[in-house]
């Protein structure tokens, strides 16, 4: 962990997915100046104890917020290390109490067609929707990012709060978070109802598993260059050793 | 004005079209090694090489259409423009193999293994003896064969067109305005494709 060396931040602030502001990689960072993101409010709902609006002033100051380094790996087959500031979402989550029926927690991405051109056309079916077993949510790695390189995290990268996973391809971090439900059910994911072969519900990274457009054996590292090696994809993305367990006697082929 | 058109057109040498159109070969390529591309130059140079190649070809297309509705003509210059969209597709097939995929066990399951790379695949194998026999001597020899032969292009076009469609995430509009434009152009002649 502690040898990892993060990317540039010009890299992790010009190079992004967020379809709601164009498909192409530097869309975000071209067209997400136009996101109100102050005042914002999080709803909090469904089985928990203190459902509501959430200022997100008032999370920021409830929440401790601390320098965390992972590894973020796209289902695209290319890397980043990003040094994230946020609370673990754990915390959060305890500030609504979660009720004891609780199996799952579904996110949901703020719509704003007046300051979101890529909304406009139907790439994905929107609000971009994502969501986590209970346990995969309460999980110490799993983070609620706030700022990137000790600033606040900017627009393209899902100002101002998003969920980071480090062991899940990217698309599972889900970014400008609006509403949270804890619920009994598996959430629907937004990749996975628009292609369910390709993208399930878990997602992990896994080498062994391949994506039908992607082998997911390797990566290329973003900030490498035209010439750089392709590095081996690490099972769970490097975090082996503490999530693995979670996943304990689950066929991970047919979990993808 | 047509005939201004034609006039200046018999006065360009081909030449001069490859030399033009063959310049953003380069010139991408120092983009991609300079930062020009961002952080992660490979895909789109890799992309940018397959785009360039889709629009020649569909350059190729619309030569005979533009004659037979407008009277200008270009057709000295097809055959450029399909040996110039050959040389993107292998130039867009090199980037993917050596920078991108990079291991050449790597490079043969993706080709067996995912749809849409098999397709782009089976377009630059189509493409192949089209680029093979892009000569007078070819032209000569084979005669009215030639015709027939080259008409392949009508189906790799198609092939490339799918590719772009089926490589990117969810729906996207670029590849489906290609794709329109393809078979827009290909409906044109439809009456000729029969025969």
């Amino acid at each position: 962990q502690d040898t990892l060396e993060p990317n540039a931040y010009e890299d992790i602030t010009q190079y992004n997915n967020y379809y709601e502001f164009g498909t192409g990689k530097g869309d975000p960072a071209k067209n997400a100046h136009s996101l109100t993101t102050s005042p914002w409010t999080v709803k909090i709902d469904g089985l928990v104890d203190k459902p509501g609006d959430y200022a997100m002033a008032d999370i920021m100051d409830a929440m401790t917020i601390e320098e965390r380094i992972y590894r973020f790996r796209c289902v695209e087959a290319w890397s980043m290390v990003i040094p994230w500031n946020g609370f673990e979402l754990a915390d959060l989550l305890a500030m609504a109490g979660v009720q004891y029926e609780a199996k799952y927690v579904a996110f949901e991405t703020a719509l704003r067609p007046d300051e979101m051109p890529g909304v406009r056309f139907p790439a994905l079916d929107w609000p971009y929707v994502e969501g986590l077993r209970l346990d995969e949510a309460l999980h110490p790695l799993t983070i609620m990012a706030t700022g990137i390189y000790g600033k606040d995290i900017p627009n393209q990268n899902g100002a101002p709060m998003r969920l980071v996973v480090p062991w899940k391809y990217g698309f599972k971090s889900i970014k400008s978070i609006v509403r949270i439900t804890l619920t009994d059910k598996e959430p629907p994911t937004s990749w996975n109802k628009a292609n369910a072969r390709e993208y399930g519900f878990y997602s992990n990274v896994n080498p062994e598993v391949s994506h039908p457009r992607w082998s997911q054996a390797s990566e290329r590292m973003v900030g490498g260059g035209l010439f750089a090696k392709r590095q081996p994809t690490l099972m769970f993305n490097g975090y082996e050793e503490e999530v693995a367990g979670l996943y304990e006697g689950m066929d991970l082929k047919a979990n993808f | 004005m047509i005939d201004r058109i034609n006039a200046a057109a018999r006065r360009v040498p081909t030449w001069v079209v490859y030399l033009i159109l063959l310049l953003p070969a380069p010139y991408t390529f120092y983009l991609a090694l300079s930062g020009g591309l961002g952080p992660d130059p490979v895909k789109p140079l890799e992309h940018k090489y397959g785009e360039i190649a889709l629009q020649l070809l569909i350059a190729g297309l619309c030569v005979s259409p533009l004659r037979q509705y407008t009277h200008i003509n270009l057709i000295k210059f097809r055959r450029t423009l399909g040996v110039l969209a050959f040389t993107y597709v292998a130039l867009h097939l090199l980037v993917w193999a050596l920078l991108d995929v990079q291991t050449i066990g790597r490079v043969i399951e993706d080709i067996i293994k995912r749809p849409y790379i098999t397709i782009g695949m089976a377009g630059f194998v189509l493409l192949l003896p089209l680029a093979l026999t892009s000569n007078n001597w070819s032209v000569r020899r084979l005669g009215p064969r030639w015709r027939k032969l080259h008409k392949l292009t009508y189906i790799a076009v198609v092939l490339g067109g799918v590719h772009f469609i089926w490589l990117v995430k969810g729906i996207q509009l670029e590849p489906l305005i290609y794709m329109a434009v393809i078979l827009a152009l290909l409906a044109l002649r439809y009456k000729r494709l029969l025969r």
